[in-house]
């Protein structure tokens, strides 16, 4: 089986996004990127079942910019197969990005896609359901818990108030939760391994082209600065505080 | 323009996720009416025909539907939208899980985790974790919308919208339900509790945990919240977890004991109106946020706490 792991290249999780002064975006020029942390995820358990002898190949795919390769070069050192960019230079909207997802599955043929739940800068949690959607697949989003067993999977997913475990036909979309694994760092032979694996270069013409986009952002801006309040001294103190100066008590 | 809402709950009962939606709606439309997807939802139904103005409630039945999943929720509502120029879902675990289903079988871009409607088709929605709000404006003809509850006040009662019963739609035959494992508490739940006292790293352990963050929270009438690392760690369960990444929430009253605050972290709670850290290290990022600091260490920072609260009378 081969196994597809859609990659997005986003601002690294440790840097605080700034909007910019024209309020036409978010402040990119000079920050560090990196893979999304849940599309690592999906990565490392692509990896897992490579190990365990459940796939046979995986297939990196992100859209974006140029850059997104070292993205993609990232997770051939973790251990992927092989590399496609369809790159763009657009801000494709989640619903271009999983029209583009599609037709990467159809010229590929994957048992399973492997991706993250959210990626960190859109917070949208919307690429994975509507590709599953527009493949005609099962879906189990939130995965923490992924068992393939022949032609099927069973898949763990984190629910409000608790889990829910759903078995899946293949093939099949899964979305990686924070708990499904802990990713692995690549070691230095991987990185240099990594650098011989092919990444294909292709534009969004040879999957369907880029449909046209149904939002439009108007602007963005900073949200409502909250201020330190005060320090107190002990636990009497903010009792007394909480009552009589904040009256949530 | 017509609105669907759809209806958060667990089958037994309405959950005020679906009164703050309906809020939203209306803030779109007048002509607003509420789906009840589920199994066995006529008392949840019920319910939801008293929200102050909803025109219709709309029931739809199946064992897929009363596990919410996503295939077959999806399968049910699609058809719905022919008669209707959006849907609105809350955007808890199972909305977010099917409503990008939805607007891709529409053939439209979803909006998620709205906080504002600006206009018909202009919305506000947080982005980068919160850190930057974007304004959309969407083109579709018909818009599928997850919503931020705790940004929107829940609508009243004082409806009697009429109960109608809808074809449950095909289902998910490539999906099936195996089972659920769900964590069963007396405390309020973490959306749309009025406090919450949420514990982080610095417990160490589950036994922690529980010794010290349930009976503070259990002494105000508390839902219990954790921290990304807490829940990792196992010291509390998935669904407990507060953050960019896992629930938002917007109490009167949060109350962080050895959290750090980071951004996303902060991404699900900085919208409380009332922001308590207690933290040991008087550098710790949530004393930026706190309204009230008390740098300690909660060993003995949480039962002088307790103490107070008692002297109180609580
Ligand atoms: C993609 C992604 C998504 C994420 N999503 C979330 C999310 O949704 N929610 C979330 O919470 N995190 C999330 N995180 C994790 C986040 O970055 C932090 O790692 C996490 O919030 C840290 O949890 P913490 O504050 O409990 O632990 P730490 O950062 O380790 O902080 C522990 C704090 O406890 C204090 N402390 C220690 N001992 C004591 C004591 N005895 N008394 C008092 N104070 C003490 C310390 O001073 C410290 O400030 C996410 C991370 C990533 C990469
Ligand atoms: N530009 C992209 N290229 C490749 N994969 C993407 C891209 N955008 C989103 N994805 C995938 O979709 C997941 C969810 O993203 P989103 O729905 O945008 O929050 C990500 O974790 C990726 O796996």
């Amino acid at each position: 089986m081969k196994i597809l792991v859609p990659v997005k290249r986003v601002i690294d999780y440790n840097v605080k996004a700034r909007v910019k002064s024209d309020q036409t975006g978010v402040d990119l020029a000079n920050v560090k990127m990196s893979m999304n942390p849940f599309c690592e995820i999906a990565v490392e358990e692509a990896v897992r079942l490579k190990e365990k002898g459940v796939a046979e190949e995986i297939i990196v795919v992100s859209i974006g910019p140029v850059q997104a390769q070292e993205t993609i070069r990232t997770a051939l050192a973790m251990g992927g197969d092989r590399g496609i960019l369809v790159q763009t230079d657009a801000d494709p909207e989640p619903l271009q990005v999983a029209k583009l997802l599609k037709a990467v599955a159809e010229a590929e043929g994957p048992g399973l896609i492997l991706m993250g739940k959210q990626a960190i800068d859109g917070d949208n949690n919307a690429v994975g359901q509507m590709l599953s959607a527009l493949l005609g697949w099962p879906q189990a989003t939130f995965a923490s818990k992924i068992e393939i067993d022949g032609a099927v999977a069973r898949v763990t997913r984190e629910v409000d108030g608790g889990l829910q475990t759903l078995e899946l036909d293949l093939p099949a979309v899964i979305t990686a939760d924070l708990r499904l694994n802990e990713p692995r760092y690549a070691s230095l032979p991987n990185i240099m391994k990594a650098k011989k694996k092919t990444i294909d270069i292709k534009s969004a013409d040879d999957f369907g082209g880029l449909s046209g986009g149904h939002l439009k952002v108007l602007k963005v801006t900073e949200p409502a600065k909250r201020v330190a309040g005060v320090k107190v001294e002990t636990a009497a103190e903010l009792v007394s505080k909480l009552k009589t100066e904040a009256g949530v008590i | 323009m017509a609105v669907l809402v759809v209806a958060d709950h667990d089958n037994a009962s309405l959950k005020d996720n679906t009164h703050k939606t309906v809020t939203a709606a209306l803030a779109l439309s007048g002509d607003v009416d509420v789906l009840v997807a589920g199994q066995g939802v006529a008392a949840v139904a019920a319910e939801a025909a008293k929200i102050a103005g909803v025109r219709k409630v709309l029931t739809a039945e199946s064992d897929l539907l009363g596990k919410q999943v996503a295939e077959a929720v999806a399968s049910c509502i699609t058809p719905l939208m022919s008669g209707y120029d959006a849907v609105l879902i809350p955007a808890t675990s199972a909305g977010k899980n099917f409503a990008p289903r939805i607007a891709a079988l529409l053939d439209v871009a979803p909006i998620s985790e709205i906080i504002e409607v600006v206009g018909p088709a202009t919305f506000v929605r947080p982005i980068y974790a919160g850190n930057a709000l974007e304004t959309v404006e969407s083109g579709d003809a018909k818009k599928v919308i997850t919503v931020r509850a705790t940004a929107f006040k829940a609508a009243g009662d004082g409806g009697s919208a009429a109960i109608e019963a809808v074809d449950p739609g095909p289902g998910a035959p490539k999906t099936r339900f195996l089972s659920d494992e769900l964590v069963k508490s007396d405390r309020p739940e973490l959306a749309g509790a009025k406090i919450v006292v949420s514990g982080g790293r610095a417990m160490g352990s589950a036994e922690e945990f529980h010794r010290v963050i349930e009976p503070l929270a259990d002494k105000l009438g508390a839902a219990v919240g954790a921290s990304r690392a807490a829940v990792d760690a196992g010291y509390a369960p998935n669904d407990y977890q507060v953050g960019q990444t896992g629930k938002v929430v917007a109490p009167q009253l949060y109350i962080a004991v050895g959290i750090s605050g980071a951004i996303q972290h902060l991404a699900g709670m900085k919208d409380s109106k009332v922001i308590v850290a207690i933290n040991k290290d008087a550098d710790a990022p949530i004393f930026q946020v706190a309204d009230y600091g008390l740098v300690a260490d909660y060993k003995s920072a949480v039962p002088d706490l307790m103490a107070a609260l008692t002297d109180a009378g609580h």
